[in-house]
């Protein structure tokens, strides 16, 4: 039993938390989470430099990580940062094609974006119910359907589509060219699409792709949670911050017992959330992962949001403002529910065994 | 990263079942599972049968004759305990007193008392509350004072777990009041044979006889029988808090608390299906088991800090705190399960009586309304979190 972090994988969470302190920091942060395309072409390609890209294969694809804790690690330093980059779509990207066996090169030096298109607006989150159709049109296949809430999809030049073919859900690549992109920015920063697709051609990668993509989507789903930590230590750390700092009735409020509670009480919960990503990173790649990432997505949404709203209601108005950086945290750890899967969703899945 | 256990921890936790698959006594694990008061006799009979295996003394050296057990072991002799509803080692000699007298008694303390705690000889028991000194202990009120040998003790003790058991007690008085009232407390150890102590059971909200008050009126005690320097007894009762933090989550009775729970909405027609089936108890059940899971990585990181750093550390009391509500969450369901079978008192559910659940699960419902003292002792939940507030947030 061992609960540090190894040599390489600290030196990989150093080196993404100090660059993006450098060179992705607040200000800047804010310009491209709200602007279209959110995404810095320029930054992107020196974090792909830096390997952040390449933690997310093993060395037999190519990269030099793979696993549970590779993605944690990433992640939560991409969450303490706020970054809007459309990191996650590279991530799911590649399980995918480790599943297919395809060449990852591209994705992994960032030259080529990918971004991934399982949910519908009638089946946001699970496997179980998507509608988005193929079909065989001459050498290959058409889609027809609509994707919703594609994360990176404004910049993405392929995407990687879930549909039913014959009855069992399949895997298609489709060329951004040849689909109509309907791109917009998110409450919390950063950009997605909708994918409309209308006899769209496609290149069958997968016949069978239902543990591929599960796959994918525990990769995605821990890539949250531990993203959701980042911004969790980061925002109760300004907290503290302006605990031991604001004056109200002659005394620092952090005097005041009936904050100091529920800032123990939020102190719990990170504790919390933090154990259960080191228990979903530890699974990601065995045989229980999709249990153990939905457990982590449950229990992350419920310390999402009570770290959001005590941030929010601890700070008084200053956390309500633009310019407060404790309004964009408290906005991304409440939308996260939002993606692969919200605490009702993983719960149900939790009690399904 | 590496979350699984050692060869060696796995080959112990193998030896521990065996042991307890092969020589914990039917009756023994049966009066455990039926979650009442356990007498004295059981009690006992427990104590000498890990005490044969060397096993008794979890938290001491080797050589006081302890386990010398590392914190991961020590968790897992929890969970494997739990698991085969072996009673708790009773804490108060061996967990409390035993390290107390290790590391602040002297030799002669040592020598005598430590053998007859491992032998059973002597019952420990505890007196620090007070009717006036609860959280706040420190504002205790107990008088002893030295004349001669001996030292006279005048007050009242309260909350005295299994007294109505015990040999001795270990206390904190008031030896100085012209000081701040931490500076004025020493701890001693008192025989409970010693004239002018009277001890009277509290009855608890189930009804059980768990807790006593102790009276003491002229008690005449030798001076030799104090534990360190006069005055130092503060700095024994915080030592004492940080030591009995390991297990302090509770972990392993949690774990039996949820298979409980699991096994009897498996098992309990409602409604024309199976509890488990229906999808508002099903999601509670699986809402504390995500806590919990995370509840045993959360303990076993504090566990692997405690090791590397040779003491566990305030951050402990998250365990106290998160660990107590996940218990009582899951003595709520346990009593939530059983329906309006949970309405009679204990021991009023008769064999004739089909109207009722299995007698085994009949103390469902007084042992959630008993186990709301987990988060009350021990320092409260709300100490706990006084405690952090001053270590971990510096607030």
């Amino acid at each position: 039993m061992d609960f540090d972090l190894t040599e390489d994988r600290r030196m990989l969470s150093d080196t993404l938390t100090r660059y993006l302190a450098e060179q992705y920091g607040f200000e800047h942060r804010n310009s491209v989470a709200y602007t279209a395309p959110y995404h810095d072409a320029e930054k992107w390609t020196e974090m792909a430099d830096l390997g952040i890209l390449a933690a997310f294969a093993p060395e037999d694809a190519g990269g030099f990580g793979g696993t549970g804790f590779d993605v944690s690690v990433v992640f939560e330093a991409l969450g303490r940062a706020l970054c809007p980059e459309p990191m996650l779509a590279a991530l799911m990207a590649s399980r995918l094609m480790m599943a297919t066996g395809a060449d990852q090169e591209t994705l992994l030096d960032g030259s080529r974006k990918y971004a991934v298109a399982i949910g519908e607006i009638e089946c946001p989150y699970g496997l179980d119910y998507l509608a988005t159709s193929a079909s065989a049109h001459g050498d290959g296949h058409v889609l027809s359907g609509r994707k919703t809430a594609v994360y990176g999809g404004q910049t993405a030049d392929v995407f990687l589509v879930a549909a039913m073919l014959n009855g069992s859900l399949a895997l298609f690549e489709v060329a951004a060219n040849d689909a109509e992109i309907v791109g917009y920015g998110m409450m919390d920063g950063g950009g997605a699409a909708e994918v409309l697709l209308d006899g769209t051609r496609a290149k069958l990668l997968l016949a069978d792709a239902r543990d591929a993509l599960q796959d994918a989507l525990n990769a995605g789903v821990l890539a949250l949670c531990a993203e959701s930590l980042g911004a969790m230590v980061y925002s109760y750390e300004m907290l503290l911050e302006y605990l031991k700092t604001r004056k109200q009735f002659g005394v620092n409020i952090g005097r005041f017992q009936v904050l100091q509670h529920r800032a123990v009480d939020m102190l719990t919960e990170i504790e919390q959330a933090r154990s259960i990503v080191i228990k979903a990173a530890a699974e990601l790649n065995g045989p229980k992962a999709t249990r153990y990432c939905a457990m982590a997505k449950n229990l992350i949404g419920r310390a999402g949001r009570l770290i959001s709203e005590e941030s929010i209601q601890m700070h008084g108005g200053i956390a309500m403002t633009w310019e407060y950086p404790a309004s964009h945290y408290g906005k991304r750890l409440v939308m996260i529910d939002h993606q692969l899967g919200d605490t009702d969703f993983h719960l149900a899945a939790v009690m399904a065994g | 990263m590496e979350l699984t256990f050692s060869p060696e921890e796995d080959a112990f936790r193998a030896e521990l079942r065996s042991f307890l698959s092969d020589d914990l006594p039917a009756h023994i694990s049966d009066a455990v599972r039926a979650g009442g008061e356990l007498s004295k006799d059981i009690m006992v009979e427990w104590h000498a049968l890990l005490a044969g295996k060397g096993w008794l003394a979890t938290t001491w050296p080797k050589e006081f004759g302890g386990t010398g057990w590392t914190p991961v072991q020590r968790q897992i002799f929890e969970e494997e305990t739990c698991r085969f509803y072996a009673p708790r080692i009773v804490p108060f000699g061996l967990s409390m007193l035993g390290p107390v007298l290790q590391t602040f008694g002297t030799k002669e303390q040592q020598d005598t008392i430590l053998p007859r705690i491992l032998s059973g000889e002597d019952w420990w028991c505890q007196g620090y509350s007070e009717p006036g000194a609860g959280s706040d202990l420190a504002s205790l009120k107990t008088r002893a004072v030295r004349d001669g040998d001996d030292y006279i003790i005048n007050g009242q003790k309260t909350w005295t777990t299994l007294g109505q058991h015990a040999d001795k007690i270990f206390c904190l008085v008031r030896t100085d009041v012209d000081c701040k009232p931490q500076a004025g407390i020493s701890f001693i150890l008192v025989d409970l044979d010693t004239p002018g102590i009277e001890m009277r059971p509290i009855r608890l909200i189930e009804g059980g006889h768990e807790v006593n008050e102790v009276f003491f009126t002229d008690v005449r005690v030798p001076a030799t029988e104090l534990v360190g320097k006069e005055n130092q007894g503060w700095t024994i009762a915080k030592f004492l808090l940080s030591h009995e933090r390991t297990g302090i989550a509770g972990v392993g009775f949690s774990m039996q608390a949820l298979e409980e729970v699991k096994t009897l909405a498996r098992n309990t027609r409602r409604g024309g299906g199976m509890l488990i089936d229906d999808p508002l108890f099903a999601a509670r059940i699986a809402q504390v088991e995500i806590d919990l899971e995370a509840m045993k990585i959360t303990n076993l990181r504090m566990l692997f800090q405690a090791q590397k750093q040779g003491a566990p550390g305030p951050e402990t009391s998250i365990l106290k705190i998160k660990g107590s509500i996940i218990y009582q969450e899951l003595n709520d369901l346990a009593r939530r399960a059983l329906g309006s079978s949970a309405a009679p008192f204990p021991g009023h559910v008769t064999e004739g009586n089909i109207l009722f659940g299995p007698p085994d699960t009949a103390n469902s419902a007084a042992k959630y309304f008993n186990n709301r003292k987990i988060s009350i002792f021990g320092g409260s939940n709300e100490i706990q979190r006084n405690i952090l507030t001053k270590t971990m947030l510096e607030l």
